[in-house]
């Protein structure tokens, strides 16, 4: 049921827009790669090992006793689902674009019914157990996730090794398995050109920073994604302690270039973030570029307390009904570049009206 | 601006210049065009040249794996044999971490910092592991204690310690 609505309702748990620090941290997610001993990995494995595989994590997520830990959930074959669907869930953050792309029944997905909690079956790795907080929720969604991982763990046997910890197809996944990353908003940081050097000095810590929608992707509407980089040697609680501490530097930074942005240049401010706000709520065809950069601005002018009739959750949930293939499932067909852009452009403006 | 050599009709977004046999030609195309466009099209394919597996087959190039023994068979369990890891980066099962041995150690360095895993332990080998670990940490604790001259929370920990090992034995 779960899987349903998430293809019909934009909405998903972390556009809620609650929470520590969610006018500058958008989401907080963490990862964990897991694998069941002696199975070849994903992208080594037969169709019949694959299905085992997913046939094993799928009644492991049904079985009551799970849900009872956990809440409920349900289970898919991504090949029982349309390219477009699942790009959709792709665009909710819910499945990684490389799940989405490859045909075959054995990869799968088992959602929870807020959508906080998804585990990808067969993408790189046998199990990607991901949970997706709204605001700064690390430690929350690491609680979580754990949690998850060990009801998980007391019905699947796990590939663990006791010096290299959790055994994962990529050597750079190892030991913990864990990726925490949180989706910041930095358009103060961007703006007072101050980005390049913070993302250098992360770099140094160990932190990767990246466009929104992962490896490969440039920031769009300056949102960036910061995530750890290693995996073996700390432990869970330091990575994700030490991710939390650095975000709550960015946050700090970040409002430090918006209380710049106010003394110094509060006019200029307020024209870019009217004009954006006109031209979203006026224009009739607009492309997805040009809507995240306006969409942007309303959200610092939201935030900075310039803008007022302007809903936080709304602006969160127009970052996926405003992509391609969520435009195509609200159209109900497959459209073109024109007519999307005309779509978005149209729910733009009724979401800002 | 410059509007597309073949359809003249879209402003010209990629320029290609080719030199073959010293002779120099220029294309200036529109992205519909260059799709198209015959020797071209593959030039648009950035993603799958660049991937992190092929970036660690990179690091692999420099074989930091020589110290593993170089006859080494391969993993029994899925027949992934080092040189075909050094090729994609990429294990082929658990088991491969255990078959590729000590030649693992110096890649894990390189690209963790630490090759030894300090995290959460599934409760299934949990166990005795997480007991060591447990005494580790309180042996820790305990030296800790020592030098801030602190006896009675020394003494504790000394206690604690002795039964956790008796435990294990």
């Amino acid at each position: 049921m779960s899987i349903e609505n998430a293809l019909k309702n934009p909405y998903t748990k972390w556009m809620e827009g609650k929470g520590p620090y969610a006018s500058i941290v958008i989401s907080s997610r963490v990862r964990l790669a897991r694998n069941l001993v002696d199975y070849p990995f994903p992208h080594v494995q037969n169709r019949d090992a694959g299905k085992k595989v997913a046939f094993l994590v799928r009644d492991a997520v049904l079985d009551p006793r799970f849900r009872q830990q956990v809440g409920g959930v349900d289970f898919v074959f991504l090949n029982e689902l349309s390219p477009l669907d699942r790009m959709v869930l792709v665009e909710k953050h819910l499945i990684s674009p490389q799940h989405a792309a490859e045909e075959g029944p054995e990869r799968g997905l088992a959602l929870s019914d807020d959508e906080a909690v998804s585990i990808m079956v067969n993408e790189e790795d046998h199990l990607r157990i991901q949970v997706l907080f709204p605001a700064l929720q690390l430690e929350e969604a690491w609680e979580l996730a754990s949690g998850v991982d060990d009801a998980l763990e007391s019905r699947l046997e796990y590939a663990f090794d006791e010096r290299y910890g959790y055994l994962t197809c990529c050597p750079t996944n190892v030991g913990t398995g864990l990726r925490a990353s949180v989706m910041v908003h930095l358009p103060a940081v961007a703006m007072t050109n101050q980005a390049n050097r913070l993302f250098t000095a992360l770099s140094k810590l160990g932190f990767v920073v990246r466009g929104l929608y992962g490896e490969g992707t440039e920031a769009r509407g300056n949102l960036f994604q910061v995530s750890n980089q290693i995996t073996l040697g700390p432990s869970e609680e330091e990575i994700i302690g030490n991710l939390a501490s650095v975000c709550r530097q960015i946050i700090e930074q970040e409002e430090m270039a918006r209380e710049k942005l106010r003394k110094d240049a509060l006019t200029q401010l307020e024209d870019m973030v009217f004009r954006s706000y006109g031209i979203l709520s006026n224009a009739y065809i607009i492309s997805s570029e040009e809507a995240m950069v306006h969409l942007s601005n309303v959200r610092l002018g939201l935030d900075m307390g310039l803008l007022r009739n302007v809903n936080i959750r709304k602006l969160n949930e127009l970052l996926v009904e405003i992509r391609p293939a969520f435009l195509q499932k609200l159209a109900g067909e497959e459209i073109d570049a024109f007519k999307r852009d005309f779509k978005r452009a149209e729910i733009i403006r009724s979401a800002l009206a | 601006m410059m509007f597309c050599q073949e359809c003249q009709k879209r402003p010209a977004t990629v320029h290609v210049t080719r030199i073959v046999n010293n002779v120099k030609t220029e294309l200036h195309l529109c992205q519909e065009c260059a799709k198209h466009h015959e020797g071209l099209a593959f030039s648009f394919n950035f993603e799958p040249n660049f991937s992190i597996h092929k970036f660690l087959a990179g690091l692999l190039g420099g074989s930091p794996l020589e110290m593993a023994p170089l006859q080494s068979p391969g993993c029994p369990n899925c027949g992934l044999s080092l040189a075909r890891f050094g090729e994609i980066g990429r294990f082929g099962c658990s088991r491969c971490y255990q078959a590729f041995g000590d030649g693992l150690e110096p890649l894990l360095r390189r690209l963790q910092g630490a090759s030894r895993h300090a995290g959460k332990v599934p409760r299934r080998v949990g166990g005795k592991l997480g007991v060591r670990r447990e005494i580790e940490k309180l042996r820790e604790e305990l030296q800790q204690a020592i030098r801030q001259e602190a006896y009675e929370r020394a003494a504790e920990l000394r206690d604690r310690i002795r039964s956790l090992e008796q435990g294990l034995e």
